[in-house]
C-alpha cells in the first residue's frame, strides 16, 4: 500500500469505527457515551503514520483516533468501549482511558493536558538509549490553558526532551471558543519557550504527515521538543451526551462549512478510485467483525471489581467491613 | 553502637537504593545542594541523569515521574513542604494511583513521593504545616509513617521498591529521633505490617508517626497506674487490622493519636473498624487537630491545636476509667 493509500485507510478506518461507535452508543451497548474524532482524523493518522512502533503516544478524552492510528486492534478497542473482558483494559478503562502498553499506548486520560507531563517523562527516561524513540503529546486548544501543559513545555525544551506536542485546535473547547478562552496563540506559546512552532492544514493527512515527519526527526537527532497546531474542526458533538441535550455552541452554517473539508475526501480524491473501494470494503468486513467480536465478548465477572487496583495484588477491605483479605 | 538519625536514615536509603538499583531516581527541589539534609551528596554520586533538580513545576514534574515509571524507571520525589501534596493530588491520586486499574493490569507505576517534614515545623504557618497522610489513606494510595530511624529507613527501601505509587510522611516531629543501630541490621520494612513499640494489658494506644513518642512517653509516666500497649501501624494504608485486633483482644480498650483533621482521619477509621469488628469493652476515643485545623502562625496557637501529651493522657485515663 503506498503512503496515500495508508493515510485514507487510517482515517476512513477512525471514521468508521467512530460512527458505529455512536450506533453502539444509541443502542445502548457502550454505555456512558464517546467523544467522537468526527473530523479531526488527519492529525491521528498523520502523526501515527510518522510513529514506529516502539515511540510512545498519550491521548486525550477525545483519543479513539489515536490509539486506533498506533495501531490498536479496532475490535479490542470496541470491546473495551462496550465494557468487555477483551477490551485492551479488560473493560476497566473504556473511551477515556484506552491504553495499549504492547504498542506504547500510554493511554487516552480524562483530563485535559495531563497527558503532556507523562509523554515528557516517558521521553525523557529513554534519553540517551539506541533506539531514540520519542513520544507524542496529543491535546486539544482547552489544554493550552492548563498550567501543567505550559510546564510540559518547560520540561521538554529545558532538557532537549525528544517531545511532539501535537496541539488539535478544533476551536472549541466544549463550548467555549479559541477566540474566548486562548491568549496570543498556540504556537506562540510554545515559541516563548523555544520549541519551533508549525501551524498545519489538520483537514489534510498528508501536510500533517509532512509537518510530523520533519518535527519527528527533529526530535529523533536530539534537537529537541517540537510543536505542531492542527487546525481541525470537529464535526459532531463534543461528547454523545450532546446528542440528546442539545446544547447550542456553534451556528448549523458553521458546522455545515467546517464539515466541508472532510479528511476523508481529501485524502480519498489522491488514490485511485477502484483501490478506495477496496479499502472501504475491506474496513467494513473489519468493523462487521470487531462489532461482533466486542458484543459477543463477556462482560467482567463482578467479584473482579477490584482486580487490578494495585500493581502488587493487594487486596483492600471490600465496602461491608470485611477484614484485609 | 553507632546513632543513626531519623533524618541520616532517610538518606542512608534512598542512597543505598539507588546504588542497588540503577532505576532509581530522584526529582526535587534544590535536591542536588540537599536542602532537606536527605539528597545531601547522591548529585556527586550518581550524577544529574538520577538527580534532578527540578524547576518549580509540582504539577508537572510529578506526572513527569510517571511517565518515566511507565518507562522502566523508580522515581523518587521529594516535596520540600507537605502542602504541596496538595497541588499534586491530580497527578498522584487521579492519576498515578489509578493507571493499574484503569489499564486492566498493563500500566505499574513505582513512584515514591516523600515529604522530610510533614506536619507543623513550628512557626511556619497555615500552609506549610499540614499532615495530610489520611487523605491518602482515603483515596488508597499506599501511605507510610515511619515512627523510628529503623523505619524511617526500612519503609523508605520498600516504598521505592513497591512497584505502586507509595507516598511517605517523614514527620518532622521525629526528623531529630536518634537510636542506637547496629547498620548491619539496617533492611527493608515490609509495607502493611504494624508493631508492638511497647507492650500492656489495660489499654491499646495507636499512634502514628511522631506520636509513638507521645504514646511512650504517656505509658511511662502512667505505669504506675495503667498498663499501656502502644500499637504503631508504620502504614497507615493498607492498615495492619489483623495487628490491631490481636493487641485489642487483649487489652479490650482502645486510644488513637493522630495529627491529622478530626473529620475523616485515619483515628476515626481506626475506631469505626475496631468498634464493628474487635474487642472493646469500653468506648474508645481518640486524640486529632481539631475538624478543619489551620494552624495558625502564633507558636502557643499552633501548638494548641496538635494533639499533646496531656490530651493523651486523658483520653486513656478516660477509657479505663473504672480499671484503676
Amino acid at each position: 500500500m503506498t503512503q496515500s493509500e495508508e493515510l485514507y485507510r487510517t482515517v476512513r478506518l477512525i471514521r468508521r469505527f467512530e460512527e458505529r461507535a455512536i450506533e453502539l452508543v444509541n443502542s445502548g451497548e457502550i454505555i456512558g457515551g464517546i467523544h467522537p474524532y468526527i473530523g479531526q482524523e488527519a492529525i491521528a493518522a498523520g502523526v501515527c503514520a510518522a510513529l514506529r512502533v516502539d515511540d510512545v503516544i498519550t491521548s486525550t478524552h477525545r483519543g479513539h483516533g489515536h490509539v486506533l492510528a498506533k495501531g490498536a486492534d479496532p475490535a479490542r478497542m470496541l470491546a473495551e468501549l462496550a465494557g468487555r473482558v477483551d477490551g485492551l483494559n479488560q473493560g476497566r478503562g473504556g473511551s477515556m482511558h484506552a491504553a495499549d502498553f504492547g504498542l506504547n499506548i500510554y493511554g487516552a486520560n480524562g483530563i485535559v493536558g495531563a497527558g503532556a507531563p507523562i509523554a515528557v517523562g516517558a521521553a525523557w527516561a529513554r534519553m540517551g538509549a539506541a533506539a531514540n524513540t520519542v513520544a507524542v503529546s496529543f491535546f486539544g486548544d482547552g489544554a493550552l490553558n492548563q498550567g501543567v501543559l505550559l510546564e510540559s513545555l518547560n520540561l521538554a525544551a529545558l532538557w532537549h526532551v525528544p517531545v511532539l506536542f501535537v496541539c488539535e485546535n478544533n476551536g472549541y473547547a466544549t463550548s467555549l471558543t479559541v477566540a474566548d478562552g486562548v491568549a496570543g496563540s498556540a504556537v506562540a506559546r510554545a515559541a516563548a519557550f523555544g520549541i519551533p512552532a508549525v501551524t498545519v492544514d489538520g483537514a489534510d493527512p498528508a501536510a500533517v504527515y509532512a509537518a510530523a515527519v520533519a518535527a519527528v526527526e527533529e526530535c529523533r537527532a536530539g534537537r529537541g521538543p517540537a510543536f505542531i497546531e492542527c487546525i481541525t474542526y470537529r464535526f459532531d458533538a463534543h461528547h454523545t451526551w450532546e446528542h440528546k441535550a442539545r446544547v447550542r455552541y456553534r451556528d448549523p452554517e458553521e458546522v455545515e462549512a467546517g464539515r466541508a473539508r472532510d479528511p476523508i475526501d481529501i485524502q480519498g480524491a489522491r488514490i485511485d478510485g477502484g483501490v478506495r473501494a477496496e479499502i472501504d470494503a475491506q474496513i467494513e468486513r473489519e468493523l462487521d467483525e470487531a462489532v461482533t467480536f466486542a458484543l459477543g465478548s463477556a462482560k467482567p465477572e463482578l467479584t473482579g471489581a477490584m482486580d487490578y487496583l494495585y500493581a502488587t495484588g493487594l487486596r483492600g477491605r471490600t465496602g461491608v467491613g470485611e477484614m484485609v483479605v | 553502637m553507632p546513632r543513626l538519625s531519623y533524618q541520616k536514615a532517610l538518606q542512608r536509603a534512598l542512597a543505598d537504593e539507588m546504588a542497588r538499583d540503577a532505576a532509581v531516581c530522584v526529582f526535587g527541589e534544590d535536591i542536588g545542594v540537599g536542602v532537606n539534609n536527605v539528597t545531601t551528596g547522591l548529585l556527586d554520586r550518581f550524577g544529574r541523569a538520577r538527580v534532578v533538580d527540578m524547576p518549580l513545576s509540582e504539577q508537572a514534574f510529578t506526572s513527569f515521574a510517571t511517565g518515566a515509571a511507565l518507562a522502566g524507571r523508580r522515581p523518587v520525589i521529594e516535596f520540600q513542604i507537605p502542602s504541596l501534596l496538595f497541588l499534586v493530588f491530580e497527578q498522584i491520586a487521579n492519576q498515578a494511583h489509578k493507571l493499574s486499574l484503569m489499564t486492566g493490569g498493563q500500566a505499574h507505576v513505582p513512584v515514591t513521593y516523600f515529604v522530610p517534614g510533614s506536619g507543623s515545623r513550628t512557626g511556619w504557618a497555615g500552609q506549610h504545616s499540614d499532615h495530610p497522610y489520611s487523605l491518602f489513606a482515603h483515596v488508597g494510595v499506599k501511605t507510610v509513617v515511619p515512627a523510628t530511624p529503623q523505619d524511617a529507613y526500612g519503609l523508605f527501601a520498600s516504598a521505592i521498591r513497591d512497584d505502586d505509587p507509595v507516598v511517605l510522611f517523614a514527620p518532622a516531629g521525629a526528623l531529630g529521633i536518634r537510636d542506637d543501630v547496629d547498620f548491619a541490621t539496617l533492611a527493608p520494612v515490609p509495607l502493611g505490617v504494624g508493631t508492638v513499640r511497647r507492650s500492656g494489658d489495660d489499654v491499646t494506644i495507636v499512634a502514628v508517626g511522631h506520636h509513638v513518642q507521645t504514646a511512650l512517653a504517656v505509658a511511662d509516666s502512667l505505669a504506675d497506674q495503667v498498663s499501656v500497649e502502644v500499637f504503631d501501624p508504620r502504614t497507615v494504608y493498607p492498615f495492619d487490622w489483623d495487628s490491631l485486633a490481636a493487641s485489642l483482644d487483649r487489652t479490650g480498650r482502645l486510644v488513637v493519636i493522630d495529627d491529622s483533621n478530626r473529620t475523616c482521619g485515619i483515628g476515626g477509621e481506626i475506631i469505626a473498624t475496631a468498634a464493628e469488628r474487635m474487642r472493646l469493652i469500653s468506648p474508645p476515643r481518640r486524640v486529632t487537630r481539631p475538624d478543619g485545623a489551620v494552624l495558625p502562625f502564633a507558636h502557643g496557637l499552633d501548638q494548641a491545636l496538635q494533639p499533646s501529651e496531656a490530651q493523651l493522657i486523658a483520653a486513656v485515663l478516660e477509657v479505663v476509667k473504672g480499671v484503676l
